[in-house]
C-alpha cells in the first residue's frame, strides 16, 4: 500500500511538472511576446511573492494546518516599511524591522495555534482581518512612493548583463533551504510525521507544538520579506498591498500535490505548481484577460487542484472494488 | 444550546450549568452592546437618533440574513467563505431584471435572488460532499471565482438608483408599525432558522453532524444530504441578502459585499456558534451581527479612524474563539467531574 501510494504520489509530481512544461511551451507559440526575455523577467518578478510565501506555506500545510494571514502580513509590512520612510528612517534599519514585524506577526499566529490549541483556520482568518486592518491603520489609503532608487533597481533589475532577473537569486535560494529542510534533515521528517499523525509524532519524540511554533514563526518573516520585495518592486507602499494573495498561494501549494490533510507533499511539485499557476496568468494577461477573469481562473484551479486526486482515488477504488466484487447472482 | 441533547431527567442539574455558562455568551454580547452604546450616546447624543437606530438596524438586518445562513453551515463543522460574492452575484442579478422589467414585484426579486443563491450554495455542498474537499478550500475557490463571474458580466457598468423600479426602492425604505420591511425579514428568517434548529429532526441532526460526524452517520443521518442542504440554505441567504443589499443601497456594482466574509464569520464566532462545529445559536449570531454594525457606526460618531473596524472585526474573532477555548475546557471539566457520579 505504502509504495503504492508513493507511486501515485510521484505520478502528481510528474503529471504537475509535464503539465506545466505543455504550458510554457503552448503559451510561447501561441501568445506573442510570452516567450520574450523581457517577459520572462516580467514573469519572475510576477510570482516572486507567490513562489516566497508558497515555500513555508507547503511546511505549514505539510503539518495538517494553514496560515491565511500571509497576504494580510505581507500588507502590513509593506504599510510599515512606508510609514518609517515617511519618518525620514533610513532603509537599511527599515528592511530588517520589517522582517523582524513578519516574524512576530508569524509568531502571533503560532501562539494562538500552539499554546492555547486554538484551529488555524480561523485564528489566521482572524488575523487575516486584523493584520490587514493594522495596515490601513497605519498608512490610511494613501501610498508612499520615492524609495531609494538603488534598491528599486537592484529588485527590478537583472543579473549583470544577462536577462535574468536579480531576484530570481532569492527564489533559488530559498526554494534550495527549504526544499534541504523539508526533505532532508530531521526538522523536515518531524513536520511529516505531525501531518501524518500528530500523537504519534509526539510518541515518536517530537514536539509538534514547538514545530509549528516556528514554522508559523518563518511564514510571517517570508511574508516580511515578501512584503518589502514587493513595495521595492512598484516603488510604492500601501495598505492593500497583496490583497488575495492568499488564494493564489494555497492553490499553487495544492497544486503542487500538497495534500490539504496534511503528510504528504513535496517542494519540486509545489514549485511547479507556482509556475504553472504564475504562466497561466501571465499568458491570459498578455492576452487582454482582466484581472477580476484571471481570478475565476485562479479560484478554478484551487477546486481543481483539491478535487482531481480524490475523484482519481475514488474512480480508483471503484474499479477496484468492482474487479474484486463476486458475480452477482 | 448545547452540542450533545443531553437526556432531560437525570441530567437536569448538569443541563441547567451547562446552560449557564453558554448562555454567559450572549449576556455577553449584550453587556457589550449597552456599554458600548452608553459610552457613545455620551460623548455624542446623537448616537441615539431616530435615524442613527434605523440605519444601525437596516446594517443589522443584511449582515444578520448572512450571519444566520454562515451559522447553519458552521454548526456542521464546515464553513461558507462565499457568501460575500453570491450576495454581489444576486444583488447585481436582481438589479439587472428589474431595470430591464421594472414590472416584476419585490416578492419575485426576493425569490429570485435566493435562488441564485440557493444555487450557488449547492455548487458549494456538492462540491464539498462530493468531492471530499474540506468546505474551507471549495468556499476560498468559489469565492473568487462567482467574484470574478460577476465583474465578467458587469463589465465596469454599474446599476443606478434611477435605474431601479420606485417600488422596489420604497420597499428598501418603507416601515411596517414603524419597523422597516428589511428588518421584518430578517427577523423572520432568524425565526424560522432558530426554531427549525432548535425543536426540528432537521436541525438537530446539524448538531449532531457538527459534533461527530461519523456518530452522526452511524446515527443513521445522512449527513451528505444535510450538508448540501446547509449549504443551500447559507447560499439562498445570501442571495436574499444581495436584494436587501440593493433595495438599501440602491446602486449596485461588481464589488457589492467584497469582503463581507470576514464580518459574517465574525459575527457567528463572536455569536458564540464555534468554529469546531456542534454548538451555539442563530440568535447568538444575530446579536453578533448587531455588535459588529454598531461598532461600526459608533466609530463614525466617536470620529475614530474607519480604518480600526477591519482590525476590530479580526481582534473579536480572536477574543471569540480564544473565550470559546476557555468555556469548553471548563465545560468538559465540569462534565467529567459530575460524570464520574453518575457511572
Amino acid at each position: 500500500m505504502s509504495t503504492d501510494r508513493l507511486g501515485r504520489f510521484a505520478n502528481w509530481n510528474v503529471a504537475i511538472i509535464a503539465v506545466t512544461v505543455v504550458v510554457l511551451i503552448v503559451a510561447a507559440a501561441t501568445v506573442d511576446n510570452f516567450g520574450t526575455a523581457q517577459n520572462f523577467g516580467f514573469l519572475i518578478l510576477d510570482l516572486l511573492p507567490i513562489a516566497l510565501v508558497a515555500l513555508p506555506m507547503t511546511l505549514v500545510i505539510v503539518t495538517g494546518e494553514i496560515d491565511l494571514s500571509v497576504a494580510s502580513t505581507l500588507g502590513l509590512s509593506s504599510a510599515v516599511m512606508g510609514y518609517l520612510w515617511n519618518q525620514n528612517q533610513p532603509i537599511e534599519t527599515i528592511i530588517p524591522l520589517c522582517l523582524l514585524l513578519g516574524a512576530v506577526l508569524g509568531a502571533i499566529n503560532g501562539f494562538f495555534v500552539t499554546v492555547l490549541g486554538l484551529p488555524s483556520l480561523a485564528v489566521t482568518i482572524g488575523t487575516l482581518a486584523l493584520y490587514r486592518g493594522l495596515a490601513f491603520v497605519v498608512l490610511g489609503d494613501g501610498a508612499v512612493a520615492d524609495f531609494p532608487a538603488l534598491y528599486t533597481d537592484w529588485v527590478t533589475g537583472n543579473i549583470g548583463g544577462t536577462s535574468i532577473p536579480n531576484v530570481l537569486i532569492i527564489i533559488v535560494v530559498l526554494a534550495a533551504v527549504f526544499g534541504v529542510v523539508l526533505h532532508a534533515t530531521p526538522v523536515g521528517r518531524a513536520v511529516f510525521a505531525i501531518g501524518t499523525s500528530e500523537q504519534a509524532a509526539r510518541f515518536a519524540g517530537v514536539r509538534p507544538g514547538r514545530v509549528k511554533f516556528w514554522l508559523y514563526v518563518v511564514s510571517g518573516l517570508v511574508s516580511g520579506l515578501a512584503g518589502v520585495l514587493w513595495t521595492l518592486r512598484y516603488s510604492s507602499a500601501r495598505a492593500d498591498n497583496g490583497a488575495g494573495l492568499e488564494l493564489a498561494v494555497v492553490a499553487a501549494v495544492l497544486l503542487g500535490g500538497v495534500s490539504i490533510f496534511g503528510g504528504k507533499g513535496a517542494l519540486p511539485g509545489v514549485i511547479a505548481g507556482v509556475v504553472l499557476l504564475a504562466s497561466l496568468q501571465n499568458a491570459l494577461r498578455l492576452s487582454d484577460v482582466s484581472n477580476e477573469a484571471l481570478n475565476v481562473v485562479t479560484g478554478v484551479l484551487l477546486i481543481v487542484s483539491v478535487l482531481a486526486p480524490n475523484l482519481a482515488n475514488a474512480v480508483r477504488s471503484s474499479l477496484q472494488r468492482r474487479r474484486h466484487r463476486p458475480e452477482p447472482l | 444550546m448545547t452540542a450533545v441533547d443531553l437526556p432531560r431527567n437525570h441530567l437536569a442539574t448538569r443541563r441547567s450549568s451547562l446552560d449557564l455558562v453558554l448562555r454567559a455568551r450572549e449576556l455577553g454580547i449584550v453587556l457589550a452592546l449597552a456599554a458600548l452604546v452608553a459610552v457613545t450616546t455620551i460623548s455624542n447624543p446623537r448616537f441615539l437618533s431616530g435615524q442613527s437606530i434605523r440605519d444601525i438596524l437596516l446594517g443589522t438586518a443584511i449582515l444578520a440574513v448572512l450571519a444566520v445562513g454562515q451559522a447553519v453551515v458552521v454548526i456542521t463543522r464546515n464553513i461558507d467563505l462565499s457568501v460575500g460574492s453570491v450576495l454581489g452575484l444576486s444583488a447585481f442579478t436582481v438589479g439587472t431584471l428589474l431595470r430591464d422589467h421594472p414590472g416584476l414585484p419585490v416578492i419575485g426579486a426576493l425569490l429570485i435572488g435566493a435562488a441564485v443563491g440557493g444555487v450557488c450554495g449547492a455548487v458549494n455542498g456538492v462540491l464539498v460532499r462530493y468531492g471530499n474537499v474540506p468546505a474551507l478550500v471549495v468556499t476560498l475557490g468559489t469565492l473568487y471565482v462567482v467574484r470574478g463571474i460577476t465583474y465578467f458580466w458587469a463589465g465596469g457598468q454599474q446599476i443606478n438608483a434611477d435605474e431601479l423600479p420606485g417600488g422596489f426602492l420604497d420597499f428598501g425604505n418603507a416601515t411596517l408599525l414603524g419597523i422597516p420591511y428589511l428588518v421584518l425579514i430578517a427577523l423572520l428568517v432568524l425565526v424560522i432558522t432558530g426554531v427549525v434548529l432548535r425543536s426540528y429532526r432537521v436541525g438537530r441532526e446539524l448538531y449532531a453532524m457538527g459534533s461527530s460526524p461519523q456518530a452522526a452517520r452511524l446515527a443513521g443521518i445522512s449527513v451528505g444530504r444535510r450538508t448540501i442542504g446547509a449549504f443551500g440554505v447559507s447560499g439562498a441567504l445570501a442571495g436574499l441578502a444581495g436584494v436587501l443589499f440593493a433595495a438599501r443601497f440602491g446602486t449596485i456594482d461588481a464589488a457589492a459585499g467584497t469582503g463581507y466574509e470576514l464580518n459574517v464569520v465574525a459575527a457567528v464566532v463572536v455569536g458564540g456558534v464555534a468554529v469546531f462545529g456542534g454548538s451555539g445559536s442563530v440568535w447568538g449570531a444575530a446579536l453578533g451581527a448587531l455588535l459588529l454594525t454598531t461598532i461600526g457606526s459608533s466609530l463614525a460618531v466617536l470620529e475614530i479612524n474607519q480604518f480600526w473596524q477591519q482590525a476590530i472585526v479580526g481582534g473579536l474573532i480572536l477574543l471569540a474563539i480564544g473565550a470559546d477555548r476557555l468555556v469548553a475546557a471548563r465545560v468538559a471539566a465540569t462534565l467529567k467531574k459530575r460524570g464520574s457520579h453518575v457511572h
